[in-house]
């Protein structure tokens, strides 16, 4: 039930910022500092859930092979791999480090 | 994921672009992250959830951050108001996409609650590169409509995929939503502020995670953005 609530919110939640973006006159939101907040907080959030879902398991902070996958994604990036490649080298090598170490 | 080139020339003038060239760039970047719905749908069935919950989030949300961020605080135990606040405080760029697209597309009123489903990273990045308002049409049509068709397919095989696997996690699935995050995290460390912001909140995400409720450190962490515009803009230090 509380997984649905959940859905039920995000679902009008993003849809409600996507059409007021389309419907709100430009001048209500081109304000600078308005704009800069609002290109800054996605990069708050996902680096926070970067490292949350790197290094949480549940409540208690972790070093396992999820850390080595997240670091291959990392040098995917950096070598500029398509996206799916950078996905693809989390997984394989989170698996690996997984099959290694037991 | 593409933040920065929506931003950048949006005018850029080179005149006349054939459609052709337009549906070429668009069915690119539709494919390529369309495929990659695969991913959620694995994570999202590796958090718990049911097939039609992981689908009726890919047919309704469709804004990959935001489903990402929904499962996993789910899969952490969050409770659903802040689970849904973290996703949708991660959606609120798309208005920004909104507004920009709203001026170059200039939609009929009755076309854009239907338009709005497909204001999204990837569409604003194409419709917003493109020269004319008809080059701007078709990209944003043939992105949103090859993003929306193949991130659910992928979104239903993944999920199925998940459930024939089991143990998602020996096969490291875990690690694709992190993945996710970085690959768009990555094209918006631009400058020292961009920097600053995710070191403070990698900080505030991890250090808080043992001692609040599970989805709570996330949205503290969300603090780092205004936190950090402010000090900036005491230093007098605006770097853009």
């Amino acid at each position: 039930m509380n997984t649905w609530i959940a859905i039920g919110a995000t679902v009008v939640g993003c849809y409600a910022v996507k059409l007021a973006g389309l419907l709100v006159p430009a001048g209500v939101l081109e304000r600078p500092l308005v704009r800069r907040l609002a290109a800054l907080l996605p990069v708050a959030l996902l680096a926070a859930l970067t490292a949350q879902q790197t290094f949480a398991d549940g409540q208690t902070l972790v070093l396992d092979a999820r850390a080595a996958g997240v670091a291959a994604a990392g040098v995917a990036l950096v070598l500029r791999a398509p996206f799916l490649l950078v996905v693809a080298a989390a997984v394989v090598v989170t698996a690996g480090v997984r099959a290694l170490g037991g | 994921m593409t933040e920065e080139t929506a931003f950048a020339d949006i005018r850029a003038d080179d005149g006349d672009k054939p459609d052709a060239a337009v549906v070429r760039d668009a069915l690119g970047v539709g494919v390529a992250v369309g495929l990659s719905g695969f991913a959620f749908g694995v994570t999202s069935a590796g958090s718990g959830l049911t097939l039609p919950q992981t689908c009726l989030l890919s047919l309704l949300v469709f804004t990959g951050a935001s489903q990402f961020a929904l499962v996993g605080a789910l899969a952490g135990g969050g409770n659903p108001v802040t689970a849904a606040a973290g996703a949708l405080f991660l959606g609120v760029r798309n208005a920004f996409y909104g507004l920009r697209l709203s001026q170059v597309l200039a939609l009929p009123r009755a076309v854009r609650p239907f338009a709005a489903q497909w204001v999204i990273d990837e569409t604003a990045a194409v419709a917003l590169a493109q020269p004319t308002r008809r080059a701007a049409r078709i990209g944003f049509a043939v992105t949103g409509l090859s993003l929306y068709v193949l991130w659910n397919l992928t979104t239903l095989l993944g999920a199925l995929g998940a459930e024939a696997i089991g143990d998602t996690d020996a096969w490291g699935l875990d690690a694709a939503g992190p993945a996710v995050f970085l690959a768009l995290l990555a094209p918006m460390l631009r400058t020292g502020t961009e920097r600053t912001v995710a070191g403070l909140a990698v900080v505030l995400g991890l250090g808080l995670l043992p001692v609040l409720p599970a989805g709570v450190p996330v949205l503290v962490a969300a603090l780092a953005a205004p936190a950090v515009l402010w000090a900036r803009g005491r230093r007098g230090t605006g770097d853009r």
